[in-house]
């Protein structure tokens, strides 16, 4: 009985196929996971744990993914999404690639989420040569050198990017800036702080105080008290949704009344300034570059009403004014774009396309494109643009603005 | 077939399928019985001092990561040999887990789960401030192991075997550990610690001991994972992993050599089926699984290997560290039910 | 002066928080002798049954009241339907039970609600008076008064009526009890119960200031279990102080200990904790445990 045990396992397996994985790429012919009718791209992200509320992102990315097939596809290719959950948890992440690459033999993975997830797979999706495209991490890392990683791209504007936007509005609007900082103490909270360090030295903006938070902390009310006994008279806020949530609402219980700088991440008008109350969030100021799903100044945008409606018939349990939701369908649109501007079905191919891109996307905002330039620039979006809260509205200012990771 | 016989041919099976495994699976699943193989280790190092010891942990994540770190380090900052950082990684943490045993000589149960529950959430913001040794939030890349050309196995399948090959020798080593004098003193502990101390068996000695070669296994186990993974940063170690490490004993049973085997597979492959039975709700799933699993086998897997071979030879003697594997997660009901538990064994 | 009575201010706050869930800890614990994982993730639910029963247009006090029952009914139904079967066995059985139910629960109300934030208005309004320079909350007042009501009644129920007595009997020795003619079974599904109506209050009382999205509870458990811990985990009021201890240490930690910093602050209450029960290991309040040979 034991042998037969033994034998029904076996048999079982699906056989070992060496041949065909991840590696091979380059030259000539095809490459895996891409035929006439089909492409196969993969994702790793949240869908448990803390980090789940970035879900939203690979609804608004397979909505758009749907959206195109039902329009026929790329050159007749229907796109395949494949998402597999990492809880925001590096060694998931890593299996969550192997078996991309492997045994589902993707054509590339796209906008896999998180900072240390991404740096957790990329030497390994590198060293198989499998695209690792548009990562949804606004880390400066995924540009720096493009040399060393040419299969990985960042698609948002990089943290440090972001960064010297605030110090730039800073150093014109307030020149004397006292600054007060709270930090998420990982890889995002540090690549913006440091960033702006790095921006406003030799100005007359300087931090006064900083404090860090971990995910992990149920209250961040001891942080804002000490940021508030700093006699800074800005606060930069550089949090995720739960923690921008807090902040606000924790301040405006005090009576510090600071210039309120609140990062892009911590911005979104559903998950963040709804539940803190608008009354709270009048005057805050944050930074943008795709169009505001919750705003009325959009509402009648073309491409605004094509992403609300086809999140609606293709996600229907996704929620459109969420704006993960319109990031990704914004950064999938991105990726259907490059993979229609490739001369041919290699992963190579892809990644030509998508360090020669310069172009337009619908959702993002007038005047800020997706520009890219082989190894001399490797950060797809470098400009944003500054906004205010009017109490009932994200209200754009001014121009957009250019901010480049790297000094040239 | 008596049970005498059944055990080792049953593991005579087990390590037959485990050493035909990579032959039959591609690249990506060899690595999941690879990461499975480390994290049996670290669970079988769990399973000794919960099980055996009646002394409990939430806290070996915290090993785990230890472990993890030193090995990461010692190739990448001093260069030591791969194979070589796991004694290193193993001394280390037989040091940290010396070091929380001297607690847990005055605590039990929800006290001193507590207190290693602390060092569990504490351990991702410590990694955090020695960003200098640790790459901080950056984490740590570690280069791919690659199969020596006289093995003639790939890379995947020559980790995989190095991680069985250690699994196996700290299997042997954990069964003659409890099957000897150690083990009927552990045991004894467990089951009552005055009659223990009566009968001239050192407390002191033994549960601090337990805590340190518990703490050397998970550290070991964490050293391997990390080396099959090839990437680790604070993120990679949440609170998470020490609940499932907890998960994993009871599943697979408490105070047994083998059960360790079943409950990393578990915790390594299950939650992956459940999201790919449905994304959406692969929470619902695995954790109605696991509390399924709890009604049908409550004893664990190992539990019911033992109801198999009893039912077909001797109904007990094989291994009367089972009987009552009370332990004490909770105070003086949790004594009741161990009470309860050696009463319904005789 | 001002900052530090305000860090006591916010600290006892913060605390009163973590007593809300881990009174809720403690009672599951002296009804069955078991640390209920799930204690959290399953107040979580209700505080969005609460949030659910107001979007349908329920009044506030209303929707409280009914997600109690509700919860009092529900809690009941988890005992009678999850639990009972592993009854009896294992503890730790008992605990990954919980554990199970932990992860079905948090991924369910994701599931129905959704993975956002959102706002939950508060009992007790939103204004603030001035003790001494510094701001105390009416909501933080009215917490501690539901709070210590609470923790009286519950006194009451335990000391003084045959139902408390029953589930002390329960917690402490199942099989003798049984033998006296008490119904083991019932009184562990009240027990649940109770204890459901109270992680639901202690739900609708901390959403306010945390707000309410499937993970809000995630943290406060932690944080309740070392609250009970040092309250000696079979006290309520022994769980409320052990709340308000690790509170302000950990304010005071965070606020004044350069050294330390917000990253390092949860050592600190960790260490008063560990050094507590070096002393006193069956914590603050704790009745010690008699060994029997």
């Amino acid at each position: 009985m034991v042998a037969l045990l033994t034998l029904a396992l076996l048999a079982s397996g699906c056989g070992r196929s060496d041949e065909g994985g991840g590696g091979g790429g380059g030259g000539g012919g095809s490459d895996p996971g891409i035929t006439d009718k089909e492409i196969k791209l993969g994702g790793s992200y949240p869908f448990s744990g803390p980090a789940s509320a970035y879900r939203a992102i690979a609804d608004g990315a397979k909505a758009q993914f749907d959206f195109v097939n039902s329009k026929g596809g790329v050159d007749g290719r229907k796109i395949s999404f494949q998402t597999l959950d990492d809880a925001y948890e590096p060694p998931k992440a890593v299996a969550n690639a192997r078996r991309l690459v492997e045994q589902e033999q993707v054509f590339a993975l796209f906008n896999t989420l998180g900072t240390p997830n991404n740096l957790a797979i990329w030497d390994y999706l590198n060293q198989q040569k499998v695209p690792q495209a548009f990562v949804a991490t606004g880390a400066s890392s995924w540009g720096a050198d493009v040399a060393s990683h040419p299969y990985t791209t960042g698609w948002q504007p990089n943290y440090v990017t972001e960064a010297k936007i605030y110090a730039d509005y800073l150093k014109k609007n307030k020149e004397n800036a006292k600054v007060a900082v709270l930090y998420q103490n990982d890889g995002f909270g540090k690549d913006l702080l440091g960033g702006f360090e790095g921006a406003i030295e030799g100005s007359g903006v300087q931090v006064v105080a900083k404090e860090s938070y971990e995910v992990t902390d149920p209250t961040i009310t001891s942080q804002i008290r000490k940021l508030a006994g700093s006699g800074a008279d800005t606060f930069l806020n550089i949090t995720t949704p739960k923690f921008s949530a807090l902040a606000i609402a924790t301040i405006a219980k005090s009576d510090w009344k600071p210039l309120h700088i609140l990062n892009n991440v911590g911005a979104s008008k559903t998950l963040v300034l709804k539940p803190v109350g608008f009354e709270n969030a009048k005057g805050i100021i944050s930074t943008t570059y795709f169009k505001d799903p919750d705003s009325p100044e959009w509402a009648d945008d073309e491409a605004m009403k094509e992403y609300k409606d086809n999140v609606k018939k293709f996600e229907p349990r996704a929620n459109p004014s969420d704006s993960f939701t319109a990031y990704g369908w914004t950064a999938a649109a991105t990726m259907v774009k490059a993979l229609d501007d490739m001369k041919e079905p290699t992963r190579d191919a892809l990644m030509d396309s998508i360090r020669s891109m310069d172009t337009e996307i619908p959702m993002l905002l007038p005047g800020i494109n997706v520009k890219m330039d082989g190894e001399s620039d490797g950060y797809p979006i470098e400009a944003m643009q500054i906004m205010e809260f009017d109490g009932e509205n994200w209200k754009l200012q001014g121009d957009v603005i250019e901010a480049a990771a790297q000094d040239e | 077939m008596s049970a005498k016989r059944l055990r080792p041919a049953a593991w005579g099976v087990v390590v037959l399928l485990a050493v035909l495994l990579p032959f039959f699976f591609n690249a990506y699943r060899v690595g999941q019985f690879t990461q499975a193989a480390a994290l049996a280790i670290a669970v079988l190092g769990l399973n000794l001092l919960v099980g055996y010891s009646g002394q409990i942990s939430l806290g070996h994540g915290a090993f785990f990561a230890l472990g993890a770190y030193a090995s990461a380090i010692s190739i990448t900052d001093l260069g030591v040999p791969y194979l070589l950082t796991l004694p290193i990684a193993g001394a280390v943490c037989a040091l940290a887990g010396f070091l929380l045993g001297l607690p847990a000589l005055r605590l039990r149960g929800l006290y001193l789960a507590l207190v290693t529950l602390g060092v569990a959430i504490a351990t991702p913001q410590i990694i955090k401030r020695a960003d200098g040794l640790t790459g901080g939030t950056q984490g740590m890349s570690l280069d791919k192991i690659t199969a020596p050309a006289w093995s003639g196995l790939a890379d995947d399948q020559w980790l995989y075997f190095v991680t069985l090959a250690v699994a196996a020798l700290m299997f042997v080593v954990a069964g003659f550990l409890v099957r000897g004098r150690v083990g009927r003193a552990l045991v004894a502990i467990r089951d009552n610690e005055i009659a223990a101390r009566t009968m001239g068996v050192d407390l002191a000695r033994f549960k601090i001991g337990v805590f340190a070669v518990s703490a050397m296994y998970a550290g070991v186990g964490g050293a391997l994972f990390t080396i099959s993974i090839g990437f680790l940063a604070p993120e990679s170690f949440p609170l998470a992993l020490s609940f499932a490490f907890l998960a994993a004993i009871v599943v697979g049973g408490l105070a047994t050599i083998g059960g360790a085997l079943f409950g990393a597979l578990f915790i390594e492959f299950v939650p992956v089926y459940a999201a790919d039975v449905d994304e959406a709700l692969a929470g619902v799933i695995y954790g109605g699984v696991l509390i399924l699993f709890m009604y049908l086998l409550p004893g664990g897997v190992m539990g019911l290997v033992r109801r198999i071979s009893s039912t077909k030879a001797t109904p007990r003697g094989t291994d009367d560290a089972q009987a009552g594997a009370g332990h004490r997660l909770g105070g003086g009901a949790a004594d009741a039910g161990a009470a309860r538990e050696r009463v319904r064994a005789q | 002066m001002d900052r530090f009575i305000q860090v006591l201010v916010d600290g006892w706050a913060t605390g009163s928080l973590y007593g809300a869930l881990a009174v809720a800890v403690v009672l599951i614990y002296r009804a069955t002798g078991i640390v209920n994982f799930a204690q959290g993730e399953l107040a979580m639910f209700s505080t969005f049954i609460a949030w659910g029963l107001m979007q349908a247009g329920l009044p506030l006090g209303l929707a409280v009241l009914a997600t109690l029952a509700l919860s009092f009914v529900g809690g009941m139904l988890i005992e009678r339907v999850i639990i009972r079967p592993v009854e009896g066995g294992e503890v730790l059985t008992l605990v990954i039970v919980t554990l199970g139910l932990y992860i079905l629960v948090n991924s369910l109300a994701g599931w129905i609600w959704g993975f956002g934030n959102r706002a939950f208005p508060s009992l007790f309004g939103d204004g603030s008076f001035d003790v001494a320079g510094a701001a105390v909350p009416y909501e933080s007042i009215g917490i501690v008064v539901v709070l210590i009501a609470l923790v009286a009644i519950l006194f009451a129920v335990f000391q003084r009526t045959k139902v408390g007595l029953a589930m002390r009997a329960v917690a402490m020795n199942p099989e003798s009890s049984r033998l006296h003619g008490i119904s083991v079974g019932r009184t562990l599904m009240i027990g649940w119960g109770v204890a459901s109506l109270v992680g639901a209050l202690a739900g609708v009382l901390i959403a306010p200031r945390l707000f309410l999205d499937v993970n809000f509870m995630g943290a406060v458990l932690i944080y309740s279990f070392a609250a009970a811990t040092l309250g000696g985990f079979d006290s309520p009021l022994g769980a409320l102080i052990g709340g308000w201890i690790v509170g302000i240490a950990e304010g005071l930690a965070g606020t004044y200990v350069d050294f330390i910093g917000s990253d390092l602050k949860i050592l600190v209450p960790l260490t008063v904790i560990l050094v507590v029960l070096l002393i006193r290991p069956t914590g603050l309040f704790g009745s010690a445990e008699v060994a029997r040979a």
